[in-house]
């Protein structure tokens, strides 16, 4: 695909400039996008890659600088006015509307019409040709979008996209939240759309994704461009030293090397659930968890991981078994404020809906769950919060470090360890850490499992890991817990800790 | 206008002092009110006149402060809701019924003067308030109801119960104390003065001295997070339901005071708009999170200034509730940044045409 390169670029972008109060978030940006080409581009959180998105859809206007499609400059004030000239984006959150059809979602906006009246039949016959012809997937267009899996959503969001006559095609971490099987299934179509000339700009944290599909990497670094490559020309470890501005070597090392210097295992149980479980989320299930214990819980997107999770935090309610916390009342907890009082701490899977308090300030952010504790008139005083923010920011390594900066103005990295600061400021027994790392760069990502390793060992804290991300489970936990189909299927002690023999269990019919 | 929002695009430091004010949450809310008194110093002098009358101070100000005293107790109780997502349509009726059952209480007394029966009458009132209050907020948080719905039905409902606790009928009541409420003075100012200030006191403490009002802006920002961060989201909710029934009940308590009556039709009708409108006006949002209870006080001195204005202008009456809302809807339109937006760069493509047909083009 490289030779394509020779031919003029479909989008070049020179010296782009974009200016924050009190922020540079992108200073002289130059980049191109061919057609036939898939061209990652990287960069840690606040990188800008997210800033040279919105600029190129229309959401931010620029400083300073000209964005040229076609050797034309192009002003656009809008996601519509970009999508009119051609250039779709497909959001890391899904951005439709679950509770509308398929086919609706896919031409919401633009119905075929006779006479002011949309022509049903029509739409869903044309859903179901766009789907199958380009996609290669085939689903009842009429039923609502809520019925399918999120990665059958991210397909329909293409869809949408490519019919609107795009030429530029933004994926923007598609791959967040899909599981091995749905990510070969996208790329598919990734390649596909490459092979009909198709310019595609794919934003990703995953490295061996980039590898896997792209032809041209840019890679970004605190708002500037640090340069563009062949993929096939940039060894990886050169890349992620570029994004992060630093060897690897050291980032590499210090986790794997963590797990082995771990405290003596199993000490009494701090928290011991027997038979807990709740219909249609997750199957009865036994487990019991040490003082300073990392257990991990591995298994496939919607495997119930995050439901167990949830229920030991009770988050949701148990509807069976039994749930022992070392210090709560005899009835176990029901409601997070009970989990809290019991010590435990729980960073969910959604930042965004779950996780943060947008419009309030990093400090709010982290006190609050301390502040929900104590009630109401035990106020912690201003100065009190001030020391707190600015102690958990400089812990955690908080960028921008300021303590009044509104918490939906920082890349999600920070923002997760904004409740990360938020968590410990409780000094939980239990930290229950769901997905810490997704959407995250891999600094970010080092930090959180080196603190995860951290406090563990020195403070005695114990951890339930949950990750999509096989690697990292491994790297941090000293038991596995594997969850398939919403049962938990096994435990995977230290000693027998390797990736096959988790695959294997993920997978299921080792019997076979 | 255009410096001001000149200084502000251009983030530098050369008029923080400018941009920093302009970007206080109070800017436009003061702005707008000033601009409302300036408007009546150029077209009714008068309208500052403050004269002392019997140890009593008379004057259109006075008038706007006393008369608006209601409004800026049940929008500050608006705001406190608000801010959590909700709104409550409720308030008008409650403030009809606090003032019904006071009335019927002193009513049926016989000594109307008598200072117990006026406290026994009010300390009742506003404990039904509470209960109104209380109703509202479970409604709310635990059978989940739309806040409008929810409180639609006591809005509807309720002017019924103030009917039936009055049996239909105005009550008047002759009781000294029961109207100072209304209509006394105290060092020279109406009472109702210092009763606006002593809720505004009471709420500013309790959400900015205690850990309620973090608990309201988590809750108004993010429920479920709230909530997993071990807030009592519903608890939150109650309470300030709550808080803002007993406010309604202390306005209604003044309205029904002044004029030493009750009427379960028309008191306190429609001020559930204008306090909706004063929290807007105020800078509190729509969709709840951060509020500000000064600003919700000027947004009803604002309101109260505009409805005096109209009338010492002498606008028809037919035709004073259009121009009030003409002047509503530039207040909200100057105040909604998306619209100064639209207008600043209106303003500039026109100074660069080519640019402009570039824009076209794309």
């Amino acid at each position: 695909m490289a030779q394509q390169s020779v031919a003029e670029p479909i989008l070049k972008l020179t010296g782009i400039h974009k200016r924050f109060p009190g922020v540079r978030a992108l200073s002289g940006v130059d980049f191109r996008l061919f057609p036939g080409e898939v061209h990652a581009l990287m960069g840690e959180n606040g990188a800008g890659k997210s800033t040279l998105i919105k600029v190129l859809t229309g959401v931010y206007s620029i400083d300073d600088g000209t964005v040229e499609m076609e050797g034309k400059r192009l002003v656009v004030h809008s996601p519509q006015e970009a999508q009119a000239a051609g250039i779709s984006t497909v959001y890391q959150e899904v951005n439709l509307c679950p509770n509308l059809s398929v086919a609706e979602n896919i031409y919401i906006g633009r119905e075929p019409r006779r006479l002011g009246r949309i022509q049903w039949k029509e739409m869903n016959r044309r859903a179901e040709k766009l789907l199958e012809e380009r996609l290669h997937l085939r689903v009842d267009v009429t039923l609502p979008l809520s019925e399918y899996p999120v990665a059958i959503q991210q397909l329909v969001a293409i869809a949408r996209a490519i019919d609107i006559q795009a030429r530029v095609l933004i994926l923007d971490e598609p791959t967040s939240s899909l599981d091995r099987g749905e990510v070969a299934r996208l790329f598919e179509v990734v390649r596909k759309l490459r092979g009909e000339g198709m310019a595609i700009l794919f934003v990703t944290h995953f490295i061996d994704q980039v590898y896997e599909v792209s032809d041209r990497i840019t890679i970004l670094r605190g708002g500037e461009l640090i340069g563009e490559y062949k993929a096939s020309e940039l060894p990886r470890l050169e890349l992620v030293s570029r994004m992060i501005g630093k060897e690897l070597t050291m980032l590499e090392e210090l986790p794997k090397t963590a797990g082995q210097m771990r405290a003596s295992d199993n000490q009494a149980a701090i928290v011991e659930a027997s038979g807990l479980g709740r219909k249609g989320a997750i199957e009865p299930f036994n487990l019991s968890i040490g003082r300073g214990e990392v257990i991990g819980l591995a298994g496939l997107l919607g495997s119930g991981r995050t439901e167990l999770a949830r229920l030991l935090y009770g988050a949701d309610r148990a509807d069976q078994g039994k749930l022992h916390i070392e210090g709560a009342g005899k009835n176990g907890v029901h409601s997070p404020r009970g989990a809290i009082d019991a010590g435990l701490a729980f960073c969910p899977e959604n930042r965004k809906t779950e996780g943060i308090i947008e419009d309030l300030t990093v400090r709010e952010n982290i006190v609050v769950a301390l502040q929900a504790t104590r009630g109401w008139f035990k106020t912690i005083s201003r100065k009190r919060q001030n020391e707190i923010a600015d102690e958990y920011i400089k812990m955690l390594n908080i960028h921008p470090p300021n303590p009044e900066q509104l918490v939906k103005n920082l890349s999600g990295g920070n923002q997760q360890k904004v409740i990360l600061g938020r968590w410990l400021l409780t000094q939980p027994k239990l930290l229950i850490l769901d997905e810490p790392t997704r959407g995250i760069d891999i600094g970010a990502k080092a930090e959180i499992q080196r603190l995860v390793l951290t406090l563990s060992r020195e403070e005695g804290m114990s951890v339930l890991y949950v990750s999509s991300e096989l690697e990292e489970v491994l790297r941090v936990s000293d038991r596995i817990a594997v969850l398939r189909d919403r049962v938990k299927v096994e435990e995977i002690g230290k000693s027998e800790m390797d990736e096959q023999r988790i695959m294997k269990a993920i997978a299921g019919g080792e019997g076979a | 206008m255009t410096t001001d929002s000149k200084g502000r695009y251009s983030s530098g430091s050369h008029s923080s002092w400018l941009n920093r004010a302009y970007k206080h949450h109070l800017f436009w809310p003061l702005a707008l009110w000033l601009a409302l008194l300036l408007f009546n110093l150029f077209y009714s002098p008068s309208f500052f006149k403050i004269v002392v009358r019997e140890g009593h101070l008379y004057g259109s100000l006075i008038d706007i402060l006393n008369f608006g005293a209601p409004l800026m107790i049940v929008a500050v109780g608006m705001t406190t809701v608000i801010a959590t997502r909700g709104i409550d349509l409720s308030v008008g009726s409650v403030v009809a019924i606090a003032g019904a059952l006071a009335c019927q209480m002193i009513s049926k007394g016989s000594d109307q003067s008598a200072v117990s029966l006026v406290l026994y009458a009010v300390v009742m009132a506003l404990v039904l308030s509470l209960v109104l209050g209380l109703w509202n907020g479970l409604l709310v948080s635990i059978t989940g109801i739309q806040p409008i719905i929810a409180t639609l039905i006591l809005m509807v409902a309720g002017r019924g119960i103030a009917q039936l606790i009055t049996d239909g009928q105005i009550i008047t009541v002759s009781s000294t104390p029961y109207q100072y409420i209304g209509a006394g003075s105290l060092a020279g100012l109406p009472f109702s003065i210092f009763l606006v200030a002593l809720v505004f006191a009471i709420s500013a403490l309790l959400t900015r001295r205690t850990a309620l009002g973090l608990y309201i802006e988590s809750v108004g920002c993010n429920p479920e997070a709230s909530r997993l961060a071990g807030i009592r989201a519903k608890t939150v909710m109650i309470i300030v339901y709550m808080f803002c029934g007993l406010c309604a009940g202390v306005a209604g308590l003044i309205l029904s005071g002044n004029v030493a009556s009750a009427d379960g039709n028309n008191a306190g009708l429609w001020i559930e708009l204008d306090a909706i409108l004063a929290v807007v006006i105020g800078g509190t949002s729509l969709t709840g999170g951060r509020f500000y209870l000064t600003g919700t006080i000027v947004g009803a001195l604002m309101i109260q200034t505009l409805t005096t204005t109209i009338y010492s202008v002498g606008v028809r009456p037919e035709v004073t509730l259009v121009v009030k809302a003409v002047v509503v809807l530039a207040v909200c339109l100057i105040q909604s940044e998306s619209f100064r937006k639209a207008i600043i760069s209106r303003w500039r493509t026109r100074r660069y045409p080519a640019e402009r047909e570039v824009t076209r083009h794309a």
